[in-house]
């Protein structure tokens, strides 16, 4: 297993190379000269050349890579062009929302999609089974911002005055804030890299709450996440759920399945021990292409929940043409989805030894 | 007693029938096939016919109209001496009817025309890799990885912020990050086809590299492309439409389905009749593809058939 990991982590310094190159053409590539494309037109020329000088802009291109992946290396990802902000602290304060939609979207989508795919497959032809596959392909047909606008509609204004009411509101309640694990760790005067990390963590109002025991924050949290969370994750659970159905349909026609129902085994172990682990391994791999289209339904949804994620700051981003936050923003997230990626091979060689030993 | 035998009737004939006739014999009793056939062609009936279904021009505010009115369907009872408005009238005073019916002139373009390019680049990057081998195929097939290392709809923020946002550029940055899959899909289909005895035929009777790509390799190898090709129209349509919700596609105030949605989304509590439309043509468009795509797969390959479930 050691090794497997040693082949994938090296299979990953070209990946992570490329993304970096591609982050970095990003910036180049944009048409006109970038300083007056990011200063605007009226920008006089010693205004130009001294904000050549700041980025680098001066150097070659080659020289110009180097010094961004050194910066990078050492957790500086540059300063916003609008507000002259470092990226580090917009990425720290707007990562954390993203990822925490992504991840509660990825846990409802991938329970709910394997017990409706399971239910599905044990019925099959039934009713159940042709209404869960009709709403399957609805599911992967709708616009996810649409499904969350509507969600949004039907939670707050026809259920209002029942106990199903949810407002569709901000990460917070009011009343309810965090505060920052630095302050209460006194830790400051942290910089770089560890800084980075912490500020990450104390973002995340569900981590943040956790560590700091405040249970209320944690509570308001997951509350405000319910309405996101479905809205992002239906897609997703829409096509585990064909996933997990085909696959099972086609281990439970094996002769194994068979020796162990002739041996006496009750179903319930047959479907949960026999079956289901040897169908789990295409539907891992689904799942794991999923966090991508996730993490691009967040982006597309938490507008739509006045949530403050990467979506709107990328938004603005381009709007505003802030590139360096763009830039930022896709480094980040492309090093992230890289990562989860790794984590489920290392879970198909966990499931499937086979793997583990090509 | 007299016993009856069977005529064997010598003119019989049991006319064989090509793999492509077959395939779309087959695709035409799909059932799930005919209803995205059936959806698709509304469709595209509504987008060549649109200036004659639409009763009202689609960008030109109507001044007798009140804004954000709701449906008014005389058959069902709207009093005659109001405007007939089926689906209400938007924010800027405009017949969201005529508005959807033009809307799907855009999706359909931005469907088609970006995913025909990224099978033209990308299939062409996939069978050069696949065919070719070695390092120019190490080369494509990890540039492909890096494009694949972003998740789609960030990676088309990040092209659109380079390209500066609107509806062609949409359509560049869909077609861009759907390269890689048609690379991959393409690459896998061309290294099956490439050892096959035809080909190696053909090789020995002296065609070159060229020919036996273009004339052997590719016309055999294009089946999964097919499949693929109708299932990526839907995602691409889904994209745009994302990308046109986020501000960045389309621009007002031409009629595209993600953009209204977006314009009308803060009115979603008092008239949700201006979400509800917009949203549904999208899903309707989708499921049309993605149906004909499912039909597809299943008549191209019978081996597969209903593991689609």
């Amino acid at each position: 297993m050691l090794q497997f990991l040693a082949k994938r982590l090296l299979m990953l310094i070209p990946v992570v190379f490329g993304i970096l190159l591609f982050t970095f053409a990003l910036t180049r590539l944009v048409p006109g000269d970038p300083c007056y494309v990011m200063l605007g037109e009226k920008a006089t020329k010693e205004k130009c050349d001294d904000f050549k000088k700041r980025f680098g802009l001066d150097k070659s291109i080659p020289e110009q890579f180097i010094r961004y992946m050194g910066n990078l290396a050492q957790g500086d990802f540059g300063t916003s062009i609008v507000d002259k902000r470092a990226i580090t602290d917009i990425i720290s304060e707007r990562l954390p929302m993203t990822v925490e939609l992504t991840f509660f979207a990825m846990i409802f989508s991938s329970v709910f999609g394997v017990l409706l795919g399971v239910i599905s497959a044990l019925n099959r032809n039934s009713w159940a089974d042709m209404g869960t596959m009709l709403i399957a392909n609805m599911g992967v047909s709708m616009p996810v911002f649409w499904l969350g606008l509507l969600l949004a509609y039907v939670f707050a204004i026809w259920l209002k005055g029942t106990p199903f009411f949810i407002p569709p509101s901000s990460r917070l309640s009011a009343g309810v804030s965090l505060v920052p694990l630095a302050k209460i760790w006194h830790l400051e005067n942290l910089t770089g890299m560890s800084r980075f990390l912490l500020q990450l963590i104390s973002n995340s109002a569900i981590l943040n709450g956790i560590l700091t025991g405040n249970i209320t924050l944690v509570r308001d949290a997951l509350w405000h996440l319910i309405l996101p969370a479905t809205a992002v994750g239906t897609i997703s659970l829409a096509i585990i759920a064909r996933m997990t159905r085909s696959s099972l349909l086609e281990v439970l026609g094996l002769d194994y399945i068979r020796t162990a129902r002739a041996k006496g085994l009750i179903e319930r172990l047959v479907i949960s021990k026999h079956a289901l682990r040897n169908a789990l391994i295409p539907i891992v791999t689904i799942i794991g292409i999923q966090i991508g289209g996730l993490l691009g339904g967040a982006i597309l949804t938490e507008t739509i929940f006045s949530l403050p994620g990467v979506g709107s700051a990328m938004v603005d981003g381009i709007l505003m043409r802030n590139y360096p936050v763009v830039q930022g923003f896709s480094v980040v997230i492309a090093i992230i989805f890289v990562f989860t990626n790794l984590i489920v091979d290392l879970s198909y060689a966990y499931l499937d030894p086979r793997i583990r030993l090509e | 007693m007299e016993t009856t035998v069977p005529k064997l009737i010598a003119d019989t004939t049991f006319e064989r029938q090509s793999p492509s006739v077959e395939a779309l014999r087959r695709l035409l009793k799909h059932r799930s096939a005919q209803v995205g056939m059936v959806l698709l062609g509304i469709l595209i009936i509504c987008a060549i016919f649109a200036p004659w279904i639409a009763p009202y021009d689609p960008i030109k505010p109507i001044r007798t109209a009140t804004r954000r009115s709701t449906p008014c369907i005389h058959f069902l009872g709207c009093p005659a001496n109001k405007e007939q408005h089926i689906m209400g009238v938007d924010g800027n005073s405009r017949d969201l009817f005529s508005r959807i019916i033009y809307g799907s002139r855009v999706s359909l373009k931005i469907g088609i025309q970006s995913i025909g390019m990224a099978i033209l680049v990308g299939g062409l990057l996939g069978a050069l890799a696949g065919f070719l081998g070695g390092w120019l195929d190490n080369v494509i097939m990890r540039c492909m990885d890096v494009l694949m290392a972003f998740p789609g709809i960030l990676l088309a923020i990040a092209i659109v912020a380079v390209l500066g946002p609107g509806l062609m550029n949409a359509l560049y940055a869909i077609a861009i990050i759907e390269i890689p899959i048609y690379a991959r899909v393409l690459r896998a289909s061309v290294l099956e086809v490439k050892d096959r005895d035809y080909v190696t035929a053909s090789r020995s009777m002296g065609a070159s590299n060229t020919r036996l790509l273009f004339t052997r390799v590719l016309p055999n190898a294009m089946t999964p492309l097919i499949v693929q090709g109708t299932l990526g129209i839907a995602t691409a349509i889904l994209s745009a439409a994302g990308l046109g919700f986020l501000g960045l596609g389309n621009q007002p105030p031409t009629a595209e389905w993600g953009s209204m949605l977006s314009e009308e989304r803060n009115s979603v509590f008092n008239a949700p009749f201006l979400v509800f439309f917009p949203g549904l043509a999208i899903m309707m468009t989708v499921l049309s593809f993605n149906l004909i795509g499912d039909g597809l797969r299943d008549a191209l390959d019978p081996r597969l058939r209903g593991s689609g479930a």
